[in-house]
């Protein structure tokens, strides 16, 4: 693995890498070779990311979270809980939002992933993005790319028509309202609790007062 | 998470020959299971990837019901027009369980299997007849509240977590597999989950390597549909009860399934010939075994379905 491609280095990764360094020096050829072998066979798996077609060997054990920020180095989906109850790495794979760190890298042979990274850039906010700054949706931000990952992917599912459980009428078309968006946004915890600003900015992005 | 060697399935045969295998496990959705690998209150030692099986569709059944693939995800079937319209419980018991993203991965067969939530076989380093046979059972004298008031045995006192189960056990779902050897074969819902007996790691009517092809609804039976949950916070949690209800069906009596209650879906087709919530209640919840935690379930299912019946009689 190339650990250094596109990336300013970085405090942490300056420490890391070096006492990494320093220990290799110290230790006999063999054992080097073990820590980097996998005590399963690695399987190949392709798919593209924001558009770029990227094509792994990995561990099975590796989940598409990991496969991400480690193998791929985008940093921008966070491991907060690890299992599922958090919503920190929330992705979309072939425009639906999912959990990347309850799945494994290697079920994903073919899919079309889109992280934050893919959804706009510092120039070029998404609108979700803009929103969030403008609306002050968050305090720390670690919460903040699975929080826009998933409204957006939310909204996209109000507009497909997927009922929720606060939806009134199961046979009528879903509205976007404070109710829905509380409801729908249940996956993403945020331990700052900028919640009122994170449903104004969704609010923002949909063209509803939610306050 | 301990190691394991991964395949991709080639056929619904093919797959279970493979799951048959000692230490191998299917894998779908994985939103349960890979929970629990990175637990180690699983340890698969082979993977068998069914995602690409097809087995992804909605189809009309022959005899006016629906076939639902066992690949089919929680957020599909819960928005299918059909399920919306004809099985309204349904939709709404999907919709009250996990989140958006759960739901995106979350399969229809994955959902049945789901394990429990019991929090002492969450806890490896605790005793838990269901994840090491023979070392007892924690939750016996333990943290009850969530846990189960019927059904339950000297070995175990777990619950089933699946709204959508619940929803089915009302419906009179049939659950189709398919063996190693190409055979399959139709299980009626009510027999699929197992009460713990002396036996609770044994879930499901299952086979070693039986896999679950699709699940089918019988004909619509009309009346008006309510899932009812109750829990701790107003969005995802698991249920401390559930009342799954279809009230006035075309035919016959009401129908009343529960969650949270027991080891599988609670339903006793005896009761729904009871007149009021405090009938309905009594008949269901007959022979009872509450702990001094859980004894507020009693009360509460008589209560929730008193609100549903009158949520029912307004609609």
């Amino acid at each position: 693995m190339n650990d250094t491609h596109g990336f300013t280095l970085t405090r942490r990764g300056a420490l890391v890498g070096g006492a990494a360094a320093a220990s290799a020096g110290a230790l006999p050829a063999e054992a080097q070779t073990l820590t980097k072998e996998s005590p399963t066979p690695t399987v190949p798996v392709a798919f593209t990311v924001n558009g770029k077609r990227r094509e792994l060997d990995l561990d099975p054990r590796v989940t598409l979270l990991d496969a991400l920020r480690e193998h791929l180095h985008l940093i921008g989906s966070k491991k907060g809980c690890d299992h599922g109850q958090c919503g920190a790495c929330t992705v979309m794979v072939d425009g639906k939002r999912i959990n990347s760190c309850l799945t494994l890298a290697v079920m994903h042979d073919g899919d079309a992933i889109t992280t934050i990274e893919g959804l706009g850039t510092p120039d070029k906010l998404h609108p979700m993005q803009a929103a969030f700054v403008r609306h002050d949706g968050y305090q720390c931000g670690y919460c903040t790319p699975g929080q826009i990952m998933a409204s957006v992917a939310m909204l996209q599912e109000i507009k497909d028509g997927v009922p929720s459980y606060v939806s009134a009428d199961l046979t009528a078309k879903p509205r976007v309202d404070g109710q829905e968006v509380r409801e729908r946004m249940s996956g993403n915890i945020c331990r700052c609790a900028a919640y009122s600003n994170i449903v104004a900015a969704i609010g923002d992005v949909a063209g509803e007062d939610l306050a | 998470m301990k190691a394991f060697t991964y395949e991709r399935a080639t056929s619904p045969a093919a797959a279970a020959a493979a799951a048959a295998k000692p230490g191998a496990k299917f894998i779908a959705g994985g939103t349960n299971l890979l929970d629990l690998m990175k637990l180690q209150v699983e340890t698969p030692t082979h993977l068998v990837d069914v995602n690409r099986l097809g087995l992804d569709t909605i189809e009309a059944s022959g005899d006016g019901g629906l076939r639902i693939g066992a690949l089919v995800r929680n957020t599909a079937l819960a928005a299918d027009p059909r399920v919306r319209r004809d099985y309204g419980v349904l939709s709404r018991a999907l919709l009250s369980g996990a989140s958006g993203q759960l739901r995106n991965k979350a399969t229809t067969a994955g959902n049945l299997l789901q394990r429990t939530r019991c929090p002492y076989f969450y806890d490896t380093n605790q005793p838990c007849n269901k994840r090491k046979p023979g070392s007892g059972c924690a939750a016996i004298g333990g943290y009850s509240r969530a846990l189960a008031v019927i059904g339950t045995s000297a070995d175990c006192i777990a619950t089933h977590p699946s709204d959508m189960a619940v929803a089915m056990r009302a419906l009179d779902a049939t659950v189709e597999t398919v063996d190693a050897s190409g055979k399959s074969r139709a299980i009626p819902i009510a027999d699929f989950h197992r009460l713990p007996g002396n036996t609770p790691w044994i879930e499901t009517a299952l086979q070693p390597g039986e896999m679950i092809t699709s699940v089918t609804l019988p004909r619509p039976v009309g009346g008006t549909h309510i899932y009812r949950k109750v829990r701790d916070r107003a969005s995802y949690a698991f249920a401390t009860i559930s009342v799954a209800a279809v009230l006035r069906p075309d035919q016959g009596t009401p129908r009343f399934a529960f969650g949270g209650l027991a080891h599988k879906p609670w339903r006793v087709e005896a009761a729904e010939t009871q007149r009021d919530a405090k009938g309905i209640a009594a008949a269901a919840l007959a022979g009872a075994t509450p702990t001094a935690q859980n004894a507020y379930k009693i009360p509460l299912v008589e209560r929730t379905l008193a609100s549903v019946l009158a949520e029912g009689a307004a609609a």
